[in-house]
């Protein structure tokens, strides 16, 4: 560069334009701590109430349903018991259909109502909730716990520090110990933990969840969401202009100026500067900047505005639910206008009657039989041809079934192996080996359709069926 | 590279390019350095612990004593315990007692898969299917017998049957009316059967003698099965079974799996997996 350019266009000067450009990106990296402030409101009363839905996860393993746990998920025996239908391994294509049911409903929200999941839902906003709500009841509004994080350790209140953090760690252990309780008898399983007497496995799941609470919860908080959580970032993409979001009209609210001895300006607009929108943010995110990636769209500024508009005597609803188009003067068209919603619904809707399917047809027997294929058929002394199967029956009945077998297929057949009633363990499939023996000159060909039959033998409406093959020499 | 350091107070290492690019001395990120100096800690405590070094002749050993020869026989010994439960009550047993006990006789058929594959297959084919001059396990016609202690005493023994061979004592004629009638499954429909003695070995009935091995000639399910089955007894006819004097006989021998190669209790597994395979009787 010469020395006689003016000084704007030195490359200095346009890299600090890019600077100051870069001083606006608010997005906390997690450098400071966000304190924010608590304020009552509609939206802060609704928030509590869709938390309670975690209420679930901690009660749901005492419920009790014929002696039994309502609901376990017995991994070790693979089978899951909800009340009283049991499913088993076989069944599993119903989780897939629960699962996309649940990623479609989360795309359906998303794209109506924005990111309700992330704001009402999710267990680390929740959490974060409940970690902080201790904190402030602990150390203090927002202002004394900034003031005291500056102090050195020694100087803060060290018990009520011990006690903000046993709490932390406490609500944590039970998460962990919460969710190993689905997978067995809770209440055996409570006893067996206060005897110290779990399998390590069940250890270290409470100890992971015990540390990843306490440390998302109580240290991460917003950082979770803004670089560790895939959802955030898919959901972000979800939104649409028609998708209503706690948005600020900044038609209403611009230029914003601060009251002067409580007298607003007329030319100015609605927004006093107060910033309470930004200290009630648990991300730390002004949403007079629009839309952006740290807003988790839980509505706490829309409480926090409103009580300020009420105060200055203005209406409501400077910062509210409303769509991107809404801001612009558009009205919401309603939702069975839109493909993107209907299209979501559809595959939800599909989705449940698979699983109500399903669930209507568990059935209590189910037959597999596997044709011996060495050698695949053989002849006995007495001429005839002889085929070995393997019967496979699955109980899915919580008690023993005696069980009947029969064949259908080429005339005068006989199954040896089968004389008796087979036992068939409950939850379990019970294999038998049994063999068909048909006379070789009743063989018209070299494969003939056999169809083997199971029934209960003591309720004949318990039945189930296999189609299968019966192998001869060839035919001449 | 500048004389002079523009950028004062930041911490940089004095390395200016381009007027402002420049290296700074900051350190590398915590967490960084935490995992580079567990990652040694962790490579340290793994060679004291575990066999690692190699030296001269033989390797550090290692202070925990690990092998993996060990670690497998600890599994082994683990796997015999479970099995030890129904493996006890076997050489107690008999062969008819174990079958006619469910959990005990899959048990055997479970195990004794392994055992078939491993000494009987090859000849006998998967399942016992049988191979050509291998007699098939899996029908119900039986040279030495098909109850449980007959298989046993067919596995521990062996089995070798002879047949004489008949070229020098029938005709060519003979034999093929023989073999016709065998292979209709009427051997007594020839004369020939009773005055050659056939009946001798073949039993009047031509249904065979279990206690010789002799083959049962009435069901069509023959001991040396070939595409041109005719032709096949014919040749059997004509050179015999295990006949030293006949170079062009047919070899047929079972070994011996008694005594060193496989103990009792496999052997009478052996004999109910075999019993099971279709033709048991």
């Amino acid at each position: 560069m010469s020395e006689t350019t003016n000084n704007s266009d030195h490359p200095h000067h346009h890299i600090h334009e890019l600077y100051e450009e870069v001083d606006h990106w608010e997005v906390n990296t997690g450098e400071q701590t966000i304190h924010a402030k608590r304020m009552p409101g509609v939206f802060r009363n609704l928030k509590w109430i869709t938390a309670s839905t975690w209420l679930i996860f901690f009660l749901g393993p005492y419920l009790r349903w014929n002696d039994k746990q309502a609901i376990i998920f017995d991994i070790m025996d693979r089978q899951f018991h909800i009340f009283n239908i049991t499913i088993l391994p076989q069944d599993v294509w119903m989780l897939s259909l629960v699962l996309l049911f649940f990623a479609i409903l989360l795309a359906a929200v998303t794209s109506i109502a924005g990111r309700v999941f992330c704001g009402y839902f999710c267990f680390q906003t929740v959490w974060t909730d409940v970690f902080t709500w201790i904190e402030e009841k602990l150390e203090g509004k927002p202002a004394a716990r900034r003031k005291a994080d500056k102090l050195p350790l020694l100087q803060q209140n060290i018990f009520r520090k011990l006690l903000k953090h046993t709490i932390w760690i406490l609500i944590g252990a039970l998460t962990g110990i919460s969710f190993t309780l689905w997978f067995g008898d809770a209440y055996e399983m409570w006893s067996d933990y206060l005897h110290l007497n779990v399998s390590l496995f069940s250890w270290v799941v409470v100890a992971t969840f015990s540390v990843f609470s306490y440390l998302f919860a109580g240290f991460m908080r917003e950082q979770v969401c803004l670089w560790l959580c895939p959802y955030a970032r898919i959901q972000g993409v979800m939104v649409d202009v028609d998708s209503i979001m706690p948005t600020y009209d900044y038609h209403r609210g611009e230029p914003r100026s601060r009251l002067k001895k409580g007298v607003h300006d007329a030319d100015k607009g609605d927004c006093v500067e107060c910033n309470q929108c930004y200290a009630v943010c648990p991300t730390g995110v002004d949403i007079r900047n629009g839309q952006q990636e740290g807003c988790i769209t839980c509505g706490l500024c829309i409480d926090a505005c409103d009580s300020v508009m009420e105060k200055i005597q203005k209406p409501r609803g400077l910062i509210r639910y409303m769509s991107l188009d809404e801001l612009q003067g558009k009205e919401l068209p309603p939702i069975y206008k839109r493909p993107r919603p209907l299209i979501y619904i559809s595959i939800m809707l599909i989705a449940a009657i698979g699983i109500l399917y399903g669930l209507t047809h568990l059935g209590a027997l189910e037959l597999s039989v596997l044709h011996e294929r060495q050698p695949l058929f053989v002849l006995q002394s007495d001429g005839s041809i002889q085929n070995k199967y393997q019967i496979k029956i699955l109980n899915k009945t919580p008690k023993e079934m005696k069980i009947i077998l029969r064949a259908e297929g080429p005339k005068s057949l006989t199954i040896i192996g089968a004389d008796k009633t087979l036992k068939s363990i409950p939850g379990k499939i019970s294999s038998f080996s049994i063999f068909v023996r048909i006379p070789k000159k009743e063989l018209t060909e070299e494969r003939e359709k056999l169809i083997f039959k199971v029934y209960n033998a003591d309720n004949d409406k318990i039945n189930a069926d296999y189609e299968s093959m019966f192998f001869g020499p060839q035919i001449h | 590279m500048s004389e002079k350091n523009p950028f004062p107070n930041e911490n940089n290492s004095g390395h200016i390019w381009d007027n402002d690019l420049r290296e700074l001395l900051n350190d590398p990120p915590t967490w960084w350095r935490i995992g580079f100096h567990a990652s040694w800690i962790l490579v340290i405590v793994y060679t004291i612990l575990y066999p690692s070094w190699p030296m001269l002749t033989t390797h550090y050993k290692g202070v925990m004593g690990w092998t993996a020869m060990g670690e497998y026989k600890e599994d082994l010994q683990s796997l015999e315990q479970i099995r030890a439960k129904y493996e006890d009550q076997l050489p107690g047993k008999s062969a008819a007692a174990i079958m006619a006990d469910d959990e005990l006789s899959n048990y055997v058929m479970k195990s004794a898969k392994v055992l078939f594959g491993d000494n009987c297959a090859a000849c006998h084919g998967g399942g016992g299917a049988g191979n050509p001059s291998y007699p098939i396990l899996a029908d119900d016609d039986w040279l030495y017998g098909g109850t449980a202690n007959e298989i046993i005493t067919s596995i521990t023994n062996g089995r070798k049957g002879v047949m004489t061979a008949h070229s020098k004592s029938l005709s060519t004629a003979e034999i093929d009316e023989l073999a016709n009638a065998v292979m209709k499954g009427e051997p007594t429909s020839s004369p020939l059967f009773m005055t050659k003695a056939c009946f001798a070995c073949h039993g009047p009935d031509g249904k065979g003698i279990s206690a010789m091995g002799s083959a049962n000639l009435t069901d069509g399910i023959y001991r040396f099965a070939e595409e041109d089955q005719l032709a096949s007894i014919k040749y059997t006819i004509t050179h015999g079974v295990n006949d030293a004097s006949d170079p062009a006989t047919r070899n047929a021998e079972m070994p011996t799996f008694g005594g060193s190669k496989l103990s009792e209790t496999d052997i009478k597994k052996l004999a109910i997996y075999v019993h099971k395979l279709g033709g048991g009787k």
